[in-house]
């Protein structure tokens, strides 16, 4: 391999590493922008998003490798039903964990969802056990450059980095248009702004709110089936490990911003991936988190935060 | 009345009948020697630790339970806390410590798990008393390769050796497993560990060995095990051109994934091929997708001594034995729990007469203590051996394994393929 062929494949190699933070970032950064909580048990939802899109797999008899037309209705439905799945739980949890704190101070919020996440890891400890469970291959995997263009270049782009990208994508375009483009978007914007001012304006804040709890949960499941069939693996406690990188990636990219929390997913997987490969996977947690650092003392509100004064 | 009567002449006679079985069945002119075994005995480590323990009554049996005029007495302790299942540091400090306290207690035998040895050692080397484990494998608690800081200094408050083992320690294996890779014919080889204990004192002992013998090493590289994402570090490991990728770790640490993802960036045997020590040797490695991928990378995994069905001499004798006395297999430690006792019993005999002379029982573990110490070219079952400086065995026979197709659920399996010495 050349230079270039590996600086091409780390990069590869960044992109979808990084597009599977972003996607989990998405839904940290959402909650925080409508009610300024880190929520602690979003990582655990991706976490049960993967134990959950294995179950439905299992539920619809699939068990080997799905082909052709398998992967235009199975595939797409595991992706709905997961979805709803894990966004159903985590409007469940808002509405038992939260939502009764809505009006306390900001740190009792703070410390539930640490109790909401240990309370899903036992959960999914329990359900599959402490062993690593094997994710089976549902999606065929095969290198791309060699199988559809004829190219043996000693570059590997496989089925899989596409779809990771090709689920990915569409998702945040969707979710950039829910946004922006629809009045559910518009209210949540709103309340992201101000609380009051919006329940003033007659927008119902709790319904928003739910909505944004939805929205996330959705995003974790799709992140956690899309990790499954990526990565063929997950284990009960992955959810705190992704959910503080994906944490990262958010205050990177400017928590409480969409599109700085895809950024900052995309970097962190560019700049892990590269670290890797040259200095030391050893120094890449380290090396991550001085980036971190460094980007905060100059730009305190991340990459893509606003400048916004802070809320009363 | 009467009735009652008949009962009382009943137990009488009883006791009677059982005292004289007794005295018939041993004879202990010398007294009784109590060795204390301290293990898992609940819960899912109850195979092993019966299997642990039947090793122990083979030996015993095999001298009709007399040495040199002693009887010896097996008392089985459990060091698991019933709430965990697990071992546990109290328990086992505990146990420790009633066999210390016990006047007739000569040798205690276990643990299983190397953290629980930890906790035991410094108890049973203040009373001078020789332990003698089965199972741990963990290098620290004899020696400084592949030993954390302070290590095994911390174990023998009393500066002399007390603690000892029928069974190679783990860093042997990366020593045994460079010479296997040279043999296969690797040329240059990247090493990977999981920055843990047991994964790291492997890989750096690999190293070392590759390097003595002339196996290049690329580097040997920790990894961030938590992350399910090993691509970018196997494409560097592409990129440098090894054909041998050695993984200190165990199944918990992420070796599933970096089996996969070998064959995902296109690192397969030929070109290259993986390695690495028993913590992977686990039929649950292959579940899933790594069935497949094991195959692609030709995986090896080494294994401390021979398997049980491969041993020649003493051990097939000590296996089919085992396998006629209790009718079922042993269990992965139970012939080592047999040998471990045997050498016991070997030291008592030939340390009986300065027994006898002891003035307290401190004394007469000590007589004990360094007899076992001093064994030498003891007929084991992996072939004949002596204890060194540190309590560690001389031999390091192991065995290769290699993952192969299989009619089984899981597709593949791993096969013995060769001994390693």
């Amino acid at each position: 391999m050349t230079g270039w062929e590996v600086l091409i494949q780390q990069s590869i190699n960044g992109l979808t590493r990084g597009a599977v933070f972003a996607l989990i970032a998405l839904g940290y950064t959402m909650v925080y922008g409508i009610i300024e909580l880190i929520n602690f048990a979003h990582g655990d939802v991706f976490m049960l998003g993967l134990f959950i899109s294995l179950a439905w797999f299992t539920l619809l008899g699939v068990t080997g490798t799905l082909t052709g037309w398998q992967l235009l209705t199975v595939l797409p439905l595991v992706f709905v039903l997961t979805m709803l799945t894990t966004a159903t739980l985590n409007v469940a949890i808002d509405r038992v964990a939260y939502r009764p704190l809505r009006r306390s101070t900001r740190l009792a919020p703070l410390i539930t969802a640490i109790g909401v996440s240990f309370m899903l890891e036992n959960v999914a400890l329990l359900w599959k056990g402490p062993a690593p469970i094997a994710y089976p291959d549902v999606f065929p995997s095969f290198d791309i450059l060699r199988e559809w263009f004829g190219v043996d270049s000693a570059i590997f782009l496989t089925s899989k980095d596409l779809l990771v990208v090709a689920a990915t994508l569409p998702l945040m375009v969707a979710l950039h248009y829910f946004v922006t483009r629809t009045r559910w978007g518009k209210a949540m914007r709103a309340t992201a702004q101000d609380r009051e001012t919006a329940q003033a304006m007659g927008i119902n804040v709790e319904r928003t709110i739910l909505i944004t709890f939805f929205v996330g949960g959705a995003l974790a499941g799709a992140a956690g089936l899309i990790q499954g069939m990526y990565y063929n693996i997950g284990q009960w406690w992955m959810g705190y490990q992704a959910g503080l990188r994906a944490f990262t990636a958010a205050v990177l990219g400017g928590i409480g911003s969409m599109s700085g929390a895809a950024l900052g997913g995309l970097v962190i997987g560019f700049l892990s991936a590269w670290s890797d490969q040259y200095i030391s996977a050893r120094w890449t947690n380290a090396i991550v988190f001085s980036i971190l650092i460094v980007v905060l003392v100059f730009r305190p509100h991340g990459l893509l935060g606003e400048r916004t004064a802070d809320k009363a | 009345m009467r009735v009652s009567r008949i009962i009382t002449v009943a137990i009488v006679l009883f006791a009677f009948a059982a005292a004289g079985g007794n005295a018939a069945a041993q004879q202990c002119p010398k007294g009784k020697l109590r060795l204390y075994t301290s293990w898992p005995m609940q819960g899912a480590m109850l195979p092993e630790g019966t299997g642990m323990k039947n090793g122990v009554d083979l030996a015993v049996s095999e001298v009709n339970g007399t040495v040199a005029g002693y009887c010896l007495e097996v008392v089985n302790l459990d060091d698991a806390s019933p709430q965990t299942g697990k071992w546990d540091g109290a328990v086992e400090a505990e146990n420790a410590n009633k066999a210390i306290g016990d006047p007739l207690a000569i040798v205690y035998i276990g643990t299983y798990n190397s953290g629980a040895a930890k906790v035991s050692i410094p108890i049973t080397n203040r009373a001078h008393m020789a332990q003698m484990t089965p199972a741990n494998t963990y290098p620290g608690l004899t020696k400084k390769r592949g030993a954390a800081p302070g290590e095994p200094e911390i174990y023998r408050p009393g500066g002399y050796v007390n603690y000892f083992r029928p069974i190679p320690a783990d860093d042997i294996q990366g020593a045994v497993g460079a010479k296997w890779a040279k043999r296969m014919g690797a040329k240059k080889v990247y090493v990977l560990n999981d920055q843990e204990l047991y994964g790291k004192g492997i890989a750096d002992v690999f190293e070392a060995t590759a390097k003595k013998i002339g196996l290049p090493v690329v580097a040997n590289e920790g990894i961030d095990w938590k992350q399910p994402d090993q691509k970018p570090v196997l494409t560097k490991i592409r990129a440098s051109g090894a054909d041998l990728v050695y993984l200190g770790g165990v199944i918990e640490t992420g070796a599933q994934v970096i089996i996969r993802q070998m064959k995902e960036v296109g690192l397969t045997a030929p070109r290259t091929r993986f390695m690495g020590p028993d913590g992977l040797l686990e039929e649950e490695l292959l579940k899933g997708a790594t069935c497949d991928a094991a195959l692609a990378t030709d995986m090896r995994v080494t294994f401390a001594g021979l398997p049980f069905e491969k041993m020649r001499g003493v051990g097939a004798k000590t296996y089919e034995n085992y396998k006629a006395k209790f009718g079922k297999e042993p269990t992965s430690y139970a012939l080592y729990a047999a040998e471990g006792t045997r050498v016991i019993i070997d030291a008592i005999k030939r340390s009986a007469p300065v027994i006898e002379k002891a003035k307290d029982v401190t004394d007469k573990r000590e007589a004990l203590r360094k007899a076992i110490a001093a064994t030498k070219n003891f007929e084991g079952i992996n072939g004949k051996w002596s204890f060194d400086e540190n309590g560690d065995v001389d031999y390091d026979t192991m065995s290769g394994f290699k993952a192969v197709k299989a009619d089984t659920p899981i597709g593949c399996k791993f096969q013995f393929e060769t001994i390693l010495e």
